[in-house]
């Protein structure tokens, strides 16, 4: 197996499969294919502090979200709440385990997977120290990240609010707002990520 | 470098774990990641006939998502059964249009287009035409931009079955079957769109540029 010389390293366009050389960009530059237009790589050298900074706040925004009622509904004395966790687990009362999991995956799995695997890696690289379980990790993150869904939840808040309005008094909860605050700082997150620096950072971590 | 080439081409494979760009192994002979250790393959054997299983899985399920009721509202004694547009209808004419909008284009336009241009681009890569390579690839990733977009009314009838369970009121909310295969239609088609490697439109095109 022969790596490509570090000095002139080659990359290979995602999308298309075309070779590049890779070049130094100027600050904030970035670089795509030229036959499909697919990101080949940025500069972006705060990449670990930036995305760190996003993620962390995000878990702790991640941790509101759970907790306070994201709807309530009042009608004649009585008072429901609804909660992330509490629509799955009413999915699955109703027999459907399936449509359950999918929406415990959509809105709690895999954003929690994604949040604490970036909080740690990120956290680690910025020490300067080499994550245990790095690649692996990597690979994980990168399939989790599709069946995160937690923006078009927010929708649906709003939806079910409409349909609502007219049989009983609804509200917003502290758990909405605390939604929007995390749809925001997940997408920061995922924009300041950059993999190729951060595995060019992790190889210049010193090993052990 | 006088012409680009494809890293097929160079006898090279992108790792598909961290992107790094290694050394085909010799044929018939597993070759792993030098850097992350994640198996190289030139294209992931098998990844077509299974965005073909999985995409014939989504379509049929497509019908009963669309036909069956997805929400059954039981209010004094009376059970009112909602399927998808009948839920975007209600939202129509009750005065909240662009809702209702927000529904049909998630719920009903993005699910249906998205199985109609997955089967557009199984078939062009099928075939290894080389027509609108740029275009054939913007489409794949509006397709994996607007996929999780169709999860919107199953969170819905979520939020309304757990909200709603009024005896005073006496209704009730239950989800109907067109909730199984709606999640079913959502899950497949994102699983065959992630089987589909965007690298198999541009395979041909190097070939007869050579």
């Amino acid at each position: 197996m022969v790596e490509s010389p570090p000095d002139h390293p080659l990359i290979a366009c995602h999308d298309c499969d075309l070779v590049y050389q890779e070049t130094a960009l100027p600050p904030g530059g970035e670089a795509r294919c030229t036959r499909c237009g697919a990101l080949l790589y940025r500069d972006t050298p705060a990449c670990v502090q930036h995305s760190l900074a996003y993620c962390s706040a995000a878990l702790l925004v991640f941790l509101l979200v759970n907790t306070f009622p994201i709807l309530e509904l009042e009608t004649q004395g009585i008072h429901r709440n609804a909660t992330l966790f509490g629509t799955a687990l009413t999915l699955y009362q109703e027999n459907m385990a399936p449509v359950a999991a999918l929406v415990a995956l959509t809105t709690l799995l895999a954003p929690a997977l994604e949040l604490s695997i970036l909080c740690y890696l990120l956290l680690l690289l910025n020490l300067k120290r080499r994550p245990p379980g790095f690649a692996e990790l990597m690979r994980l993150l990168q399939l989790v990240r599709p069946w995160g869904m937690v923006e078009v939840f927010l929708i649906g808040v709003l939806v079910s609010l409409v349909k609502l309005a007219h049989m009983a008094h609804v509200l917003p909860g502290l758990g909405l707002w605390s939604f929007g605050a995390l749809i925001l700082l997940m997408a920061a997150s995922a924009g300041a990520f950059e993999p190729h620096e951060i595995w060019r950072q992790y190889e210049q971590c010193p090993n052990r | 470098m006088s012409k680009p080439l494809t890293a097929t081409q160079m006898g090279l494979v992108q790792c598909q774990g961290c992107g790094l760009l290694c050394q085909a192994p010799p044929p018939e002979q597993d070759g792993f990641c030098p850097r992350c250790h994640a198996p190289l393959h030139a294209r992931r054997p098998g990844s077509l006939q299974r965005a073909w299983a999985l995409l014939i899985a989504a379509t049929i399920l497509f019908f009963p998502a669309n036909l069956l009721p997805i929400m059954l509202t039981t209010s004094l004694g009376r059970t009112q059964k909602d399927t998808i547009m009948s839920g975007v209808v209600y939202l129509w004419v009750t005065g909240s249009w662009p809702l209702a909008l927000v529904v049909f284009v998630a719920s009903i336009l993005v699910p249906f287009a998205k199985i109609l241009a997955l089967f557009l681009l199984l078939v062009t890569i099928q075939l290894r035409s080389d027509w609108a390579p740029l275009q054939r690839t913007r489409l794949y990733r509006l397709l994996e931009l607007v996929g999780p977009w169709s999860m919107l009314d199953i969170y819905v009838l979520g939020l309304l079955v757990s909200l709603v369970q009024l005896q005073s009121l006496a209704t009730v909310i239950l989800p109907g079957p067109a909730a199984l295969a709606f999640a079913g239609v959502v899950v497949l088609s994102m699983l065959s769109a992630m089987n589909l490697d965007p690298r198999m439109i541009w395979d041909p095109i190097g070939e007869t540029s050579d």
